[in-house]
């Protein structure tokens, strides 16, 4: 995706943008690693496309979130949608074929992204409320759904296309990843859609004003948002052969850091998905990093609280300056 | 300049109502205004300024009475609906978005796409195009712009305020409204939007201004129109008026003959 940057911009310019540090930061930290874990596998080719592969939730995810922040929403129902979407496409699975499958699950994401919006709008209520509400109620449904227990998948088309596969030697993962960071990176630039998705969360006064609805324009974001958890929950299902109502659990925190980081305002206006997909991929190195290092899962999951704490310090008091 | 010899109506407001709870903010507001007239809309703080323009904007729905455009009654319910019926405002905050550029912003929900039919069903932008279009309505009237791809958080108040300008004339609207358009203007920018206002109603716009700077109405209105508590207490020409006569009028002072 930087590539496609790298075509239209200058490249000065590029490495001189405001949300330029999160190149800065994602060099740091590989050549971090890189000299503390010289003596392990950390800088291969291998490894980083395991990090790639292993993140591609992650950063599907990202992008998708990036829409609800675009607007001024945040969306905290992703992590929850990741394991009902798993689930759903996994029992689907046992009786019909992948279409089926692939359709309701992705569905599961579209309604709940609707219900999300509609509540939301409706009740003039904050995102942050109503998908806190609906992230335990959707946990809660994906525990129920199988009494706790985890759905094998055994139709090897779908661990191919969702998981494992290769197609001229390249992962099917980082083919999801790049299409999917491509068409998020289409769609916010180059669409009018995407123009009124950051108008909305840029100046929800004077997108009203121009006659823009503000109303289903917040809804269709959190429609996205919530479809994209859904595909990362199929991307999960594909890699692990199966679903498991854990899935997704401990990933919101993970991707909100991510988008953070990579310039996206959490106050709307602003999504950068090029730097959501390296964000993410920061991500993924960090804890790929910290597990060669042989810190331990807790200790993993203070870092990563502590970056989003950075992230966001620095998101901050970017947006006050700009 | 004669401005009022083109007889035909731009728009024509008949009792106009708005009621907020137990606020009456407008009590039956009527008056019109002819094509190429710049009419000056006055009031105190509260008189219901504003939420007139926000009625005519689409803003508000206006409880009862009439709005007719062009000599022919018209339902606002939406800023969209106001849009198409040729009335464009000049918002007191300017309506922009700050994180986007100069073109975006003129654009704003009129985005021209590309030609291409495919790419266009995607509602495909010609960013090209738009930044073309947005120089050429910018030259045409006079701004002078640094840079076309500068956001608009980058620009002083009174580039700003011709971008906004330049946007409510792009579209070959009728009316154009205008809140304070000077009052965070420096003396010279505010010149420069006197002329503009006098440009665009030499091209037979109707411009409704919304001004505490009886100097400003003095030098470009044809006539003024006062609010006192929500109600229309005079509609006078302009040039029969000293500034005193108007303050009068606005503060309740004097009652219009």
């Amino acid at each position: 995706m930087s590539g496609l940057l790298l075509m239209r911009v200058p490249l000065r310019q590029l490495l001189l943008r405001k949300e330029a540090y999160i190149y800065y930061i994602f060099l740091l930290v590989l050549v971090l690693f890189a000299v503390l874990l010289h003596d392990t596998a950390f800088l291969s080719f291998d490894n980083f496309m395991n990090i790639i592969r292993q993140t591609t939730p992650i950063t599907v995810m990202a992008v998708a979130l990036s829409f609800a922040l675009a607007v001024g929403h945040i969306d905290l129902s992703i992590g929850a949608v990741v394991a009902v979407s798993a689930l759903v496409s996994a029992l689907l699975l046992q009786n019909f074929g992948i279409p089926v499958a692939v359709c309701g699950a992705l569905a599961v994401g579209g309604l709940v992204g609707l219900v999300n919006g509609l509540l939301t709008e409706k009740l003039q209520v904050s995102s942050l409320l109503i998908t806190l509400g609906s992230m335990s109620v959707l946990a809660g449904f994906a525990r129920q759904l199988t009494n706790l227990e985890s759905v094998p998948i055994i139709n090897q088309d779908f661990n191919f296309m969702f998981g494992g596969g290769d197609v001229l030697g390249i992962p099917v993962l980082l083919l999801w990843t790049l299409g999917i960071a491509a068409l998020g990176y289409l769609v916010l630039n180059k669409l009018r859609f995407g123009r009124h998705l950051l108008a909305v969360g840029g100046s929800p006064n004077a997108a009203r004003a121009m006659g823009i609805q503000l109303q289903r324009t917040r809804v269709y974001a959190l429609m996205i948002s919530a479809c994209g958890a859904a595909l990362a929950g199929l991307l999960y299902a594909g890699r692990l052969q199966g679903a498991r109502y854990t899935l997704g659990e401990a990933d919101l925190l993970t991707v909100i850091a991510a988008v953070a980081i990579g310039g996206t305002s959490l106050f709307g206006g602003r999504a950068c998905i090029v730097g959501a997909v390296l964000g993410s991929w920061l991500m993924g190195m960090i804890n790929n990093g910290l597990i060669l290092s042989g810190f331990s899962t807790n200790e993993q999951m203070v870092a990563r609280g502590v970056i989003l704490i950075l992230a966001v310090a620095i998101g901050v008091k970017e947006s006050k300056n700009g | 300049m004669v401005r009022t010899g083109l007889a035909q109506k731009a728009l024509e407001l008949k009792g106009i109502t708005k009621e907020f709870g137990a606020v009456k903010a407008l009590q039956g507001v009527s008056f019109s205004i002819h094509k190429g007239e710049v009419v000056a809309l006055l009031g105190d703080n509260g008189a219901g300024k504003s939420t007139l323009v926000r009625c005519i904007a689409g803003l508000y729905a206006p409880d009862q009475g009439e709005i007719h455009v062009n000599e022919q009654q018209v339902t606002i319910r939406t800023p969209q609906d106001a849009r198409d019926h040729g009335i464009e405002t000049v918002f007191q905050d300017l309506a922009m978005i700050p994180d986007f550029d100069i073109a975006s912003n003129l654009f704003l929900n009129r985005e021209m796409l590309s030609k291409n039919p495919i790419l266009r069903w995607f509602g495909w932008l010609d960013q090209q195009g738009m930044q073309k279009r947005a120089r050429k309505s910018l030259n045409r009237l006079n701004s002078r712009l640094p840079d076309f791809s500068a956001k608009v958080s980058t620009l002083s108040g009174g580039q700003r305020q011709a971008v906004a300008i330049a946007r409510a004339v792009n579209w070959g609207a009728d009316l154009v409204i205008m809140d304070e358009p000077t009052a965070a203007l420096g003396v010279e920018q505010s010149a420069q939007v006197n002329e503009l206002i006098k440009l665009i109603s030499s091209q037979g716009v109707a411009v409704l201004l919304i001004s505490h700077n009886m100097q400003h109405v003095l030098e470009t209105c044809d006539r003024a129109v006062v609010l006192y508590q929500g109600r229309s207490v005079a509609d006078v020409a302009v040039s029969d008026v000293s500034k005193e006569d108007l303050v009068a009028l606005i503060t309740g002072a004097k009652v219009a003959a």
